[in-house]
């Protein structure tokens, strides 16, 4: 059992304490929109909000996140509206298959929130997640619209 | 890559129509031969069904795996149909509806780059047809002829009283018209959606977590599958202990799939792989056990002066003039094996039941995965249906012409009859179940005379063969053409240069490792093998790598023009920055001419930052700029990302590396800025998805051997200590 608190509602999942936060958030809570890419905290498909930061959810047991708030993909926009990344990211046209871009975002999501207006280097040293496609070169556009935006 | 046969005579075939309904969900509603989409809509052909609200639905057969097909191959039909680009959406037909309907959507193959460029003329001619019918019927309404009639925008105009009716008003009538026997396609002068940026049509659902992927898939009732196959090649299941993890939460069932692999079906994925990791099994490995990187190599090496070798191209005696040359120039190069790795791993889900099968699974070929579903459920193909996943998390080869997990997860459904069972692999699984990129070693050899003309070029290739593994039936006495890739002597790979003595042979030499058509397929290593030759010669000749080239291409035009381009836009002979180096590179791959301009530098010795990659591609028509600079882009990052850092050893008959701590992949940080030079010059049709990758490797190494005064042969970079930065 673990009580999670996932986009904002509170839940009672069935679920191993060690169990992975990936996969409760997949499986049990039923949030699909946070991928698998690795299991091991190298990709950043993974990426979660856990109050507020960037983490990889694949290698955090589930028991560490009670208390916390998580945030996934799903609960990014506002409504109908969307985060000005994920706004950013339409209007690029960042993903092409998109299987990283729900962690992409979060990343940089979180990377916005710490550094406002983030310079080449803070993008850098802050996204370090895989894309196979090779979007890196909207991903910077876009992280710089939406800075602006 | 060929489409597998399917076999048409265990499946009954009633009229073509209701054939159609039975297998395709299609409602046929009494009295007329309309055939309808499921939400019953009609279909005017194959490729269009109109909604009453307007809403175009072109029928797309390739796949979608980030490429941007879906979008290209819809603007295809849309521009022939003079569609509302704004109202319209997608579908896929499905294989067995393919099968059904004798196959009128052609080849459901998406891979060598071909979705568009094998497709375009009839997937026009379906929106023209289309149009045609749709006009008629409007003008029959009208009573007036159809030559007084206009379609733009969805939108029909009878000219002399200025009356207008729209697509979706007309549909139902168009779709009992008998179509055209012929059309006439626009002049490529009069595109207004084909050759225009205009947005991908998969965006949104991408950025809101909302894109179902074959990993999220969810049916009732499912359970979920990991599975483990023999590590090493070849190898068999011995034996594994399934009581040992049966009482473990969640776990149903633990399966043997087939003679290589284990699988423990559980409540949830997380459970199932738990319990696949505690349980205890044991290989029996085969004859590959004793297999490794060093016996590998051993094996190519021995290849590339052998006597016996496939011979591509023997024009003069190139081996001839080596002795009276002036200069003869020798090295050899490497080439390791690679994983494609794309970001969702394999996976397939399956329901089988005594007489159906289901499966849903990303793939890259529909009908091969129909195929794989036949064989593996025994099932004829009318009791067989796949459902291809919407979106791919990435394809890159892999997933096109090998359905391995197709046939895992339906040998696994069948032992659970009844109950849907998703098998996904873990990414370990992904990294050592993969369909290679061919391990291949070249000996380039080349005679310069005194005046530093090259008349004299062997390149000898040994190394694996991906047809004799994949599709044996494909070569051509022995000889795998595809291993020749970008220096054939005509065709869509044509070698860039004429060069008067010429040999080019292929030692074939096979590994346990099975190999597969990974991005780029051939080309990879090919254009680093001759590209950065080619520098080598020039600089044995005294020569300007530019120059050098193009005294060989007078005959080849389509090459030297994006060459060109590249060296004008990098300012090839002026000099650059302070610390920063320039390596050129082209090819000629997939119907298109491509050309790479890198400026690096190297700090330290080994750190290498690649700055610019300005690149030059003529693809005959580009369908949509936007999508092609992104596929440019993309393209450069899966090339440089396995030249720098991405090398599948052999231990003990299995690949080593299992995750991207071991297998890595660039990040932002190493991105270069990539310019596009998108250069149609019109009359035929080249890919844009692979070719470009071949060109950023060469590129980069010559510029870096310019930077630090050393030449680089093997690869990955990393085992040289190189650092992308
Ligand atoms: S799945 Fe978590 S970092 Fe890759
Ligand atoms: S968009 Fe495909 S992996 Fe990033």
């Amino acid at each position: 059992m673990a009580r999670l608190t996932i986009n904002g509602k509170s839940l009672e999942l069935k679920v191993d304490p060690s169990t992975p936060l990936l996969w409760a958030i997949r499986e049990q809570a039923g949030l699909t929109g946070t991928k698998y890419g690795c299991g091991v905290a190298m990709c950043g498909a993974c990426t979660v909000h856990m109050d507020g930061k960037a983490v990889r959810s694949c290698v955090l047991p589930v028991a560490s996140a009670e208390g916390k708030q998580i945030t996934t993909i799903e609960g990014l926009a506002t409504g109908a509206t969307l985060h000005k990344v994920q706004k950013a990211w339409v209007d690029y046209e960042v993903p092409q298959c998109g299987y990283c871009q729900s962690g992409m975002i979060m990343a940089v999501a979180a990377l916005l929130k710490d550094k406002p207006k983030p310079t080449d280097a803070d993008i850098d040293a802050g996204i370090t997640n895989i894309c196979r496609c090779g979007t890196f070169q909207q991903v910077r556009e876009a992280i710089h619209a939406a800075a602006k935006a | 890559m060929k489409t597998p046969k399917i076999d048409r005579r265990s499946f009954v075939i009633g009229t073509a129509a209701v054939g159609a309904g039975l297998t395709l969900g299609l409602k046929i509603p009494f009295g007329t031969s309309v055939v309808r989409a499921q939400d019953g809509s009609p279909e005017i052909n194959v490729w269009v069904v109109i909604r009453p609200d307007d809403t175009v639905v072109v029928r797309v057969a390739r796949s979608e795996m980030g490429q941007g097909t879906l979008t290209g191959l819809a603007q295809m039909v849309a521009e022939e149909l003079e569609a509302d680009w704004t109202k319209v959406t997608t579908e896929y037909p499905t294989p067995g509806q393919s099968v059904a309907r004798k196959r009128p959507w052609g080849n459901f193959s998406t891979g060598g780059s071909r979705g568009i460029r094998e497709s375009n003329e009839y997937v026009r001619k379906g929106g023209a047809t289309a149009r045609l019918m749709l006009v008629q019927a409007a003008a029959n309404a009208w009573g007036v002829p159809a030559t007084e009639c206009t379609a733009a925008n969805s939108v029909i105009t009878h000219k002399p009283t200025g009356r207008t009716t729209t697509y979706g008003k007309v549909a139902e009538a168009a779709a009992k018209l008998t179509p055209p026997a012929e059309v006439t396609l626009k002049d490529p002068k009069e595109w207004k959606i084909i050759g225009k940026p205009v947005k991908r049509l998969d965006t949104m659902t991408k950025v809101t977590g909302a894109q179902v992927y074959g990993f999220d898939l969810k049916l009732p009732g499912m359970l979920n599958a990991a599975i483990k196959e023999c590590p090493v090649f070849g190898g068999k299941v011995k034996s594994f202990d399934a009581d040992k993890v049966k009482g473990m939460p969640g776990v149903k069932h633990v399966v043997q799939v087939g003679d290589s692999a284990v699988a423990v079906v559980a409540e949830t994925w997380w459970e199932a792989k738990k319990a696949l990791d505690a349980m205890p099994i044991t290989w029996d490995e085969g004859p590959n056990a004793k297999v490794s990187s060093a016996t590998i190599a051993d094996t190519l090496k021995e290849g590339l002066d052998a006597e016996q070798a496939f011979v591509r191209t023997n024009v003069g005696d190139a081996k001839g003039t080596f002795a009276g040359a002036a200069k003869k120039v020798e090295a050899v190069y490497a080439y390791p094996f690679q994983n494609h790795a794309p970001m969702e791993p394999m996976n397939a889900t399956a329901k089988f039941t005594a007489d159906k099968c289901e499966v849903w699974v990303p793939t890259q070929n529909g009908e091969a995965a129909f195929a794989a579903t036949l064989a593996a459920s025994g099932l004829p193909a009318d009791k067989c249906e796949v459902y291809k996943i919407m979106v791919i998390g990435g394809g890159f080869g892999r997933r096109g012409a090998f359905h391995d997990y197709v046939t895992q997860a339906v040998r696994i459904a069948k032992q659970v009859p009844g109950t849907p069972v998703k098998l996904l692999w873990s990414r370990e699984e992904d990294m050592v179940q993969g369909r290679y990129h061919p391990v291949m070693q070249a000996k380039m050899s080349g005679g310069l005379d005194a005046s530093g003309n090259l008349v004299g070029l062997h390149m000898r290739l040994s190394g694996q063969s991906i047809l004799s593994a994949v599709f044996p039936q494909n070569l051509q006495d022995g000889r795998d053409n595809a291993t020749f890739q970008g220096v054939d002597p005509s065709g869509d790979f044509t070698l860039g240069y004429t060069v008067p003595n010429l040999l080019i042979d292929h030692a074939m030499r096979n590994t346990h490792v099975p190999p597969g058509f990974w991005r780029g397929v051939n080309i990879n290593q090919n254009a680093i093998f001759l590209e950065c030759f080619m520098d080598e010669l020039a600089l044995a000749a005294g020569q300007d790598a530019l120059e050098f080239r193009r005294k060989l291409m007078s005959k080849h035009p389509k090459h030297l023009a994006v060459l060109n381009a590249v060296a004008d836009r990098a300012g090839w002979g002026k000099p650059a920055p302070q610390g920063v180096h320039r390596g050129l590179a082209h090819m000629m791959a997939f119907g298109s001419y491509v050309a790479a301009c890198a400026e690096v530098s190297v700090t330290g010795g080994d750190k290498v930052k690649v700055r610019r990659i300005i690149c030059a591609t003529d693809p005959g028509y580009a369908v949509n700029p936007a999508q092609i600079e992104r596929q440019i882009a993309g393209s450069f990052v899966y090339g440089l990302s396995a030249v720098f850092m991405e090398e599948c050893t052999v231990k003990n008959g299995a690949i080593e590396q299992t995750n991207f701590n071991t297998y890595d992949s660039m990040k932002i940080a190493q991105m270069p800025k990539v310019e596009s030079i998108i250069m149609p010059s019109g009359g035929f049709w080249g890919g844009v998805g692979e070719p470009t990758i071949c060109v950023a490797a060469p590129a980069v190494l010559n510029a870096m051997a310019r930077a630090t005064g050393k030449r680089i042969r093997t690869f990955p970079l990393k085992n040289h200590g190189y650092q992308m930065v």
